[in-house]
């Protein structure tokens, strides 16, 4: 099914949502991979509050191109970034900060299922590469913070319209496509091999 | 305008040319993929990913927004009268491309994480050079994002082991690599040479185009063995699921010790970024692929 959110979003419209469901977003996104995990984790570990509330939100996992025009900012490239890197600290960062939407690709496990069934939130799959679309939705960039991390792991705040298409791989009831797909092929890697004769 | 001047542009442009447009053979058989899929799933990621190359083809802006890291396959023909300064002028080049396109910065000290902002940096861009007869310069660019640099696989197998050993090793990195590479991917595989010469001639054999087949006979028909074994798994696009992981799968080999038996399989992402060009000792240049209007 095609679902258009805008966020914020609340909790009972990300459990609505099922694997396989196409997903576009409307509102502010934030950006934020390896770095800003790791400082955003340290932050709410010591009681300090983030330089943006994130609860309702969506993340991107999105390392982007920006360019600086006559003291503003624009987006020249836009795409996710691999999702797995996340997985040792996603289930916490959700936790802390009640984000509900986890965006990228190449998607995330267990502990990061777990904690999306256990509070509410879905893993939206980006496809990968797809740049210049998803340039396209953004409608202007609200606000960066922690920019001493680079432009790439700096947190973007962007206005998107019709961020997409993206696709539920994780959703609030345990399921998850990816480790779906991964069991299949697993089942036919035997086979495989069997006409290999190995 | 004087040689090494020449050459420099000729660089910037394959750079540009490379960061707006996927190699075309790679386009043309992404379609064939859309056509072939039959899930939702695999066909809303196909369907973006065709829609999003016609858009940065039209809008001039780069595919994917990890631009990649610079890398050169150069063949400089003997009476080719720049040489040892061609490494200076790539840097060079480099440079400038990143500055005016502009390109990702991706060149990171890995000790003290300082990123150098040009995509120049210690042995970067990444240079392989082959001594050629001639007086002309071929060079061939690609620019390799991270994500699927990071699931390219070495198997120092036991040569006991044989063509299914090989086959055997194929399979396992593609279960290792799942959904990471960005699928559909090009796989290229190396067999024999040594530990670093078969990831070489891996990579380089994934640049071969799509639709120029491969001229050994019997490696033609374990290429399409081992597409088909590979694209059985399910992965589809995206690791979502579907019939298309690879796009192909190219095989190159070399001699090897007879006690070894390397095998180096290279994946490369749907948004296969590689140029080609020629620059002629009297400061011509053309850019053989890809063709852009």
């Amino acid at each position: 099914m095609e679902r258009h959110f805008r966020i914020p979003v609340s909790e009972e419209k990300v459990r609505s949502l099922r694997v396989g469901d196409v997903v576009y977003l409307s509102g502010v996104l934030v950006t934020g991979r390896d770095q800003v995990h790791r400082r955003a984790l340290q932050y709410l570990r010591e009681g300090k509050t983030l330089p943006m509330d994130l609860r309702d939100g969506a993340l991107y996992h999105c390392g982007p191109i920006m360019i600086e025009k006559g003291g503003e900012w624009r987006v020249y490239g836009f795409g996710p970034t691999t999702s797995a890197r996340m997985e040792p600290v996603e289930a916490e960062f959700i936790e802390r900060t009640g984000v509900r939407f986890i965006i990228g690709k190449g998607g995330m496990f267990e502990r990061t299922t777990e904690a999306m069934g256990r509070l509410g939130a879905a893993y939206l799959a980006h496809p990968g590469g797809v740049s210049v679309l998803a340039t396209r939705s953004v409608k202007r960039v609200k606000d960066v913070h922690w920019l001493d991390l680079g432009i790439p792991e700096a947190m973007w705040v962007l206005e998107v319209e019709d961020f997409g298409p993206t696709i539920v791989a994780i959703d609030s009831h345990g399921s998850n496509l990816y480790i779906d797909v991964m069991r299949k092929a697993e089942e036919r890697k035997n086979s495989i091999l069997r006409s290999l004769s190995i | 305008m004087n040689l090494e001047e020449s050459l420099e542009s000729c660089v910037v442009r394959m750079m540009e040319v490379a960061a707006f447009n996927v190699s075309p053979d790679v386009t043309k058989a992404l379609r064939k993929a859309l056509d072939r899929e039959e899930s939702d799933v695999a066909k809303i990621n196909l369907s973006a990913i065709v829609e999003n190359i016609e858009a940065a083809k039209q809008e001039r802006k780069p595919v994917c927004q990890d631009t990649g890291t610079p890398t050169f396959f150069l063949k400089i023909g003997e009476d080719f009268p720049v040489k040892a300064k061609i490494h200076e002028i790539l840097r060079r080049a480099v440079r400038r491309a990143t500055k005016e396109i502009p390109l990702r910065p991706n060149a990171v000290n890995p000790w003290t994480l300082e990123n150098s902002g040009d995509n120049t940096g210690r042995m970067v861009p990444i240079v392989h050079v082959e001594i050629v007869e001639g007086n002309s310069l071929e060079l061939t660019y690609l620019a390799k994002g991270g994500g699927s640099e990071n699931t390219v696989q070495l198997f120092m197998l036991s040569p006991v082991l044989g063509v299914n050993g090989i086959k055997k090793a194929v399979l396992e990195a593609i279960y290792r690599a799942g959904p990471k590479p960005c699928p559909p991917v090009v796989v290229g595989v190396g067999v024999g040479g040594s530990s670093e010469l078969c990831l070489k001639i891996a990579k380089r054999a994934a640049l071969r185009p799509i639709d120029q087949p491969n001229p050994d006979e019997k490696l033609r028909n374990l290429e399409r063995e081992l597409l088909d074994m590979i694209n059985s798994s399910g992965f589809g696009p995206m690791g979502l699921g579907g019939r298309t992981y690879a796009l192909a799968v190219h095989v190159d080999w070399a001699h090897k010790h007879p006690a070894s038996l390397p095998v180096g399989i290279s994946t490369i992402c749907w948004a296969l970024r590689k140029s080609v060009a020629k620059v002629h000792s009297d400061g011509s240049f053309e850019i053989l692929a890809p063709e852009v209007v």
